[in-house]
């Protein structure tokens, strides 16, 4: 990040900087807020975003200058602090002073949880803790739109929370989509958490998802492994599976990606348990999987289905246990290409479409060839951001970009489901 | 016969292709990633085993803005489980210089005091410390090593992390680094540790010595 301090000297510059303010794609952060002529303004600008605020305060013809080059250098590798909205008088510290003031409250507010979703940190990673804090926050803070569900518990007793956003309604037809249920694929679960507070802020302003919710509830499971998400904070950062220990094997953990009724135990899934593609001893053997079958089947009225993964920047489609094509797989495939189109729209991020088994590999006992065999047309998969370069382990600055880029691409799936009720 | 850009075997033999090109060109100042199969082909040759014609887009992470095509064959041998695949790239055009990249990055560790070591990188959160960069860029070159020599058209091979790196103090010009890489091999979902030892010199480039481990 960079810190840009712009002092405006008339009205039509005031008036540019003011205009940043609006851009909510660009995540600026205002440390000192447009207020009048002669006083600075500070802005702390995310890394994609400094060419467009550089652009538009160079076509406004105003000048600015670069208060803090590095931001994250400054406060040592992989901290991050909350963007709290400041305001001060007249009286302006010098940016070191701000610095070390905002280290202390950093050091402060990492010891306590944020006070509410407005001051949660979605540039960072973040424990179960603290996801299952901000859920409580969102409720809260919006009880009339949120609602939090336990649908089970996992293999080590820890609730399975899914995110209930509806304005109403009895048993409205319904989108689904999960995060982390590989836990290693950490910029998921990082992403479902941008989602459900921007879910909130779309219905505040009614605007993007508003008119999606007048007519259908959004339900999301955020951690959808949380003893795998435990085990990869204290243990080993790259697991993938679930925790289970089933008789007779001393390895742990069964693939939650081959574990549902489609295809179960065909080629395509592993049936050694010390393998990261185990499909467990029968289908829905682990309670992560049979809780989500148990409430879609109770639900009977889920239209669209996204199980999302990370990496590979691919958007997928069933099947994956056979090469047979799926019945729609040309309205599938044309969803798709819309929904890659806009993703990309954003910042260029490049992805590919198409049937798990010709796209990537053959796969058996997964979630979304399970879904639409239950009759959810619109059922999903991303395989979200890097190539490869960063992997599972993809920078925190990452999450915001990723977030909203696919965001665009769950709106098309979203938007076509609600035009295509079936 | 064309293969579909989109769909795995191209994938697959593309990773191959890179990896090789990564290995052979890439180096503490680039690394090279692909951005796009535009086009692929295989053909099946009796008693030998299958060919990949691939025409690709690459780019540099140090460089994004600018793209570089290649064309690249890469030949599977029939039923071997021993030998690599044999791999043929030509880059169209000229890749950026490193030439000051590389010379400060070679100052600078020979100026050491103490051998450079340091572990997980990237960390848990993504972080690479600016000036683990280059070292982490060297480990993604000599992965490519590790990948073309290991990969079938069953496997999908990425460096998951540097899990530890040492340097090893040399009485010659190279500078050699002893890394224990994470491979994520994408079909099976296994992560597999390597050992690999490196030299690397600016006018040399990257090679790897003593082969990989259990990868």
């Amino acid at each position: 990040h960079q810190v840009l301090r712009v002092v405006p000297q008339s009205d039509e510059e005031l008036q540019k900087v003011q205009e940043l303010q609006d851009l909510e794609h660009l995540q600026l952060d205002f440390w000192l807020a447009p207020r009048r002529l002669g006083l600075p303004v500070d802005i702390r600008v995310p890394f994609p975003s400094l060419q467009a605020v550089k652009a538009h305060l160079e076509a406004g013809g105003v000048s600015y200058s670069i208060m803090i080059e590095d931001v994250q250098v400054s406060r040592g590798a992989g901290q991050r602090w909350d963007p709290v909205q400041r305001e001060r008088g007249s009286f302006c510290p010098t940016p070191q002073a701000l610095l070390d003031e905002e280290q202390t409250e950093m050091l402060r507010s990492s010891r306590q949880l944020p006070l509410s979703t407005e001051t949660f940190n979605y540039e960072a990673y973040h424990t179960i803790d603290e996801i299952y804090n901000f859920m409580d926050m969102l409720v809260a803070e919006n009880p009339n739109l949120v609602s939090k569900l336990e649908i089970g518990r996992s293999t080590e007793n820890r609730p399975l929370y899914v995110l209930k956003f509806s304005t109403g309604g009895t048993n409205r037809p319904a989108v689904w989509i999960d995060t982390g249920i590989h836990s290693r694929e950490w910029v998921t679960q990082a992403s479902g958490v941008w989602f459900a507070k921007k879910i909130v802020q779309d219905h505040a302003n009614n605007e993007g998802v508003a008119s999606i919710l007048e007519t259908m509830d959004i339900f999301l499971e955020i951690v959808t492994n949380p003893d795998g998400f435990a085990f990869t904070h204290t243990k080993n950062r790259l697991w993938r599976k679930t925790r289970s220990k089933h008789s007779g094997s001393i390895c742990v953990g069964v693939d939650p990606n081959r574990n549902w009724d489609a295809g179960f135990g065909e080629a395509g899934a592993s049936g050694n348990p010390c393998t990261e593609t185990y499909h467990g001893p029968y289908p829905n053997s682990e309670p992560e999987v049979k809780s989500i079958v148990d409430f879609v089947k109770s639900h009977g009225n889920i239209k669209a289905f996204v199980s999302i993964h990370s990496y590979s920047q691919l958007l997928l489609y069933p099947y994956g246990y056979t090469s047979a094509p799926a019945p729609d797989q040309q309205e599938l495939h044309e969803v798709s290409a819309k929904a890659v189109a806009a993703l990309s729209s954003l910042y260029g991020t490049k992805y590919k479409y198409g049937s798990i088994i010709t796209t990537i590999y053959r796969a058996s006992g997964g979630t979304i060839d399970w879904t639409y065999n239950q009759g959810i047309k619109y059922s999903f998969t991303f395989e979200l951001r890097d190539t490869g370069r960063y992997g599972f382990l993809l920078p925190a600055k990452q999450i915001v970009p990723t977030a909203q880029e696919t965001w665009l691409g769950l709106k098309v799936i979203m938007e076509h489901a609600r035009d295509n009720l079936y | 016969m064309e293969l579909p850009p989109s769909h795995f075997p191209a994938a697959r033999a593309a990773a191959v292709a890179v990896g090789y090109l990564r290995y052979l060109r890439g180096g503490p100042g680039r690394g090279l990633q692909l951005r796009e199969v535009r086009s692929a082909r295989r053909q099946d040759i009796d008693d030998v085993g299958h060919k990949y014609y691939l025409e690709l887009e690459l780019e540099d992470v140090l460089d994004k803005g600018s793209t570089v095509n290649c064309t690249a064959e890469v030949l599977y041998h029939l039923g071997s489980k021993t030998s690599a695949p044999d791999v043929q790239v030509t880059v169209q055009g000229e890749l950026r210089s490193t030439e000051q990249a590389d010379k400060e990055f070679y100052n600078r560790i020979r100026s050491l005091e103490k051998e450079l070591e340091a572990e997980n990188i990237p960390d848990s959160h993504g972080n690479v410390p600016p000036e683990l960069e280059p070292i982490h860029l060297l480990a993604w070159a000599a992965s490519g090593y590790v990948i073309w020599q290991n990969s079938t058209e069953n496997t999908k091979f990425h460096l998951a992390q540097v899990k530890h790196v040492k340097q090893v103090k040399r009485s010659d010009e190279d500078l050699q680094f002893d890394y224990v890489l994470l491979l994520h091999e994408m079909v099976s979902q296994e992560v597999l540790p390597c050992g690999v030892s490196v030299l690397w010199h600016p006018q040399r480039g990257a090679r790897v010595c003593h082969g990989p481990g259990s990868a």
